[in-house]
């Protein structure tokens, strides 16, 4: 299990409110959990199975927050040793929620 | 008689003579199961080129296991001249010293042992050919001395019923019998009437019950619960993206389950889409488990296969006017054919692989592993003897063409499919291909490629769609690669700025560029989503093996 950590620079996310998860640790998915932070950054803490893929990550998530406005956000991934295409949708999915949810 | 007269008849004088030596075993053509060895031992010789039927599903397994009880030191230098090497017994006769070269096309489970007999010295790979090839050769430079089959059945006469799984054994036995050849069959039995007569008793000379029925693997069934939501997405971009623009009716899928997707939303997303009839009407294709949901829905109006499918019996059976079938009502499968048809009378292929490199190479050739091709090689070649036009071949022509002021022709779709990253991270896009390493172990000259880079028209990614067909130069070409590699090593170093111009003419297609959005890529879109979904499918009449029951 490694730990890993972004702050990534990102356009502020206009919405706020409960937390939203999308994905399920346990069948075997990769989860992700997203909620308003303290910072004007956006804060991903990575928890992944498979070590030595910090480079592909940083990636994967400086994409994201380029695609997306989620600054202001914290968001928690278990990754369950899935692939960036995984990753990266699950990630779609879960800003799609929290926007649709709070605007 | 003239002294110098030639002797034209050495093959037949040899058989004779073989078939003398196994006379006190034989009553008719029948020689018991437990004289199996002793019968092999006397009509196969030192140096024979020997085929022991192994094909992707059916194997002749009794018979190829008493050939590795024969004794090395009477019969040894065999050449294996066979399409499939799938089984353990198969790498025994090599490990035995009984055989020592091999010419084949697809090793499968035996991909890794193969590689290790190989690095021992143990076994010569003289070549590894598609299924059309090898069986080419057999009436050319390869043809068989003895051949070694399954069949389902025979009767008192000799006949035999092949059945659905026929596969190889047309194009074994005509090169072989017709040559002076022995050909054993291993049967399951012996029925004093056959359901129909699929290869008639004077082209055989041996029939052996076997104690058990021949093994058949289950290749082509691919459980729906396994199908990601980015496979889902991958499959509408390839209908959306590829399928309608070109208006592809004919056509072939690989194995995995990236096509299984596909197979499993004709009859939701497509026909969604208005595409029902204009896409996807006519394949040479195994019986898919997946394939049943579009067949019900009227999707599909003709299936030629390669080979039968576990379970598959009775809906095939029920379903003449889609698949080909005999007057007793079971279908006949014929890979040599299906081959062929694939080769000739398809506009599309679409498969997937272990490895791509940065020219569109592809390759299943791993390290520690030689698992050759198979029919991909043919499947996913432009048919270059083809003549006869369709829309979509002339308007895959016209995009390779691009205006050039040279002879119109044109082109077979070839796509690739994969995901950029495997299961452990392993990625697809490499810069170089395992298979030039491969290449010096084994001896080749050449890397063992399965599809060349200039073949594929395009390669599909979660990432998008990269069509070759527009690329103006190999720089090109590379960028549109890298432009789909998402991020492995191969996708991080593209060039961001000829990847946008690139996106900018079409060259390459992400997902919103077609009108997907990714967020509609989920399973529920799969017309079926379990194995049970497929047998509800059916009406019943489709029986998945045990291993793919789990209800």
């Amino acid at each position: 299990m490694e730990k890993l950590q972004y702050k990534l620079p990102s356009s502020p996310s206009a919405a706020s409110g409960d937390a939203v998860l999308v994905g399920v640790t346990a069948s075997g998915n990769c989860e992700v959990l997203v909620e308003r932070g303290d910072l004007p950054a956006c804060v991903i803490d990575v928890h992944t199975s498979a070590i030595g893929f910090a480079p592909i990550w940083q990636a994967v998530l400086a994409d994201f927050s380029k695609r997306h406005a989620a600054g202001g956000l914290n968001i928690e991934i278990h990754d369950v040793g899935a692939t960036p295409a995984v990753v990266s949708l699950r990630l779609d999915q879960a800003l799609e929620v929290w926007e649709g949810r709070h605007v | 008689m003239n002294m110098n007269q030639h002797n034209w008849r050495h093959g037949l004088v040899s058989k004779a003579a073989r078939m003398a030596r196994a006379l006190d075993l034989t009553e008719g053509r029948r020689v018991a199961a437990g004289d199996a060895t002793a019968l092999l031992e006397r009509v196969i010789e030192c140096g024979d080129r020997v085929c022991v039927e192994g094909n992707n599903q059916k194997q002749a397994d009794f018979l190829a296991r008493a050939l590795t009880r024969v004794d090395p030191a009477q019969i040894h230098d065999l050449h294996l001249v066979q399409s499939v090497v799938a089984l353990p017994e198969h790498m025994a006769l090599f490990d035995k010293g009984i055989a020592r070269e091999i010419d084949f096309s697809f090793s499968g489970p035996q991909a890794t042992r193969l590689a290790g007999l190989v690095e021992a010295g143990k076994i010569h790979i003289n070549a590894i050919h598609t299924y059309l090839e090898l069986f080419a050769r057999y009436f050319i430079d390869l043809t068989p001395n003895v051949a070694i089959i399954a069949a389902e059945a025979a009767d008192a006469a000799g006949n035999l019923y092949t059945g659905p799984n026929t596969e190889d054994t047309p194009a074994i036995v005509e090169a072989t019998a017709f040559k002076n050849g022995i050909v054993i069959a291993q049967v399951n039995e012996i029925r004093s009437a056959l359901p129909r007569v699929d290869i008639p008793a004077d082209w055989v000379d041996y029939i052996i019950v076997a104690p058990k029925p021949n093994y058949i693997e289950p290749l082509f069934t691919r459980d729906p619960a396994q199908i990601s939501e980015i496979q889902v997405l991958m499959a509408m971009m390839v209908i959306k993206g590829i399928y309608a623009e070109y208006g592809v009716k004919r056509l072939n899928h690989g194995i995995g389950f990236d096509t299984a997707a596909i197979e499993l939303l004709l009859p939701t997303y497509a026909a969604s889409l208005g595409l029902k009839g204009k896409i996807c009407t006519h394949w040479a294709l195994n019986p898919h488990p997946a394939l049943i949901p579009a067949i019900e829905a009227g999707f599909v109006e003709s299936v030629h296969s390669f080979g039968s499918e576990l379970g598959m019996e009775a809906y095939i059976a029920a379903r003449p006017d889609v698949f080909f079938t005999g007057a007793d009502g079971s279908m006949r499968s014929n890979r040599a054919f299906s081959q062929t048809a694939g080769h000739y009378a398809c506009d599309l292929f679409i498969g997937s692989t272990l490895q791509i490199d940065l020219q569109g190479n592809s390759s299943t050739a791993t390290k520690g592993r030689i698992a050759g091709f198979g029919g991909a090689p043919n499947m996913g070649a432009d048919a270059r003897g083809r003549r006869h036009e369709s829309p979509a071949w002339l308007k895959a022509g016209e995009e390779a063409r691009q205006g050039r002021n040279v002879m119109p022709r044109g082109r077979k779709l070839v796509v690739q499919m994969v995901e950029t990253f495997r299961e452990h991270m392993a990625p697809a896009f490499v810069e170089r291909l395992d298979a030039w390493d491969l290449a010096q172990t084994m001896g080749l000259a050449n890397p063992p490629v399965m599809i060349f880079g200039d073949d594929v028209t395009h390669v599909v990614t979660e990432e998008g769609i990269a069509n070759l067909l527009l690329c103006r130069d190999l720089d090109e070409r590379e960028q549109a690669i890298r432009g789909v590699a998402g991020y492995t090593s191969v996708g991080l170093r593209r060039d961001r700025r000829k990847v946008d111009e690139l996106r900018a003419r079409g060259v390459i297609r992400r997902a919103e560029d077609i009108g997907i959005l990714r967020r509609e890529a989920t399973r529920d879109l799969l017309a079926a989503r379990s194995v049970k979904d497929l047998v509800r499918a059916s009406g019943g009449l489709y029986h998945p093996p045990s291993r793919f029951r789990n209800w």
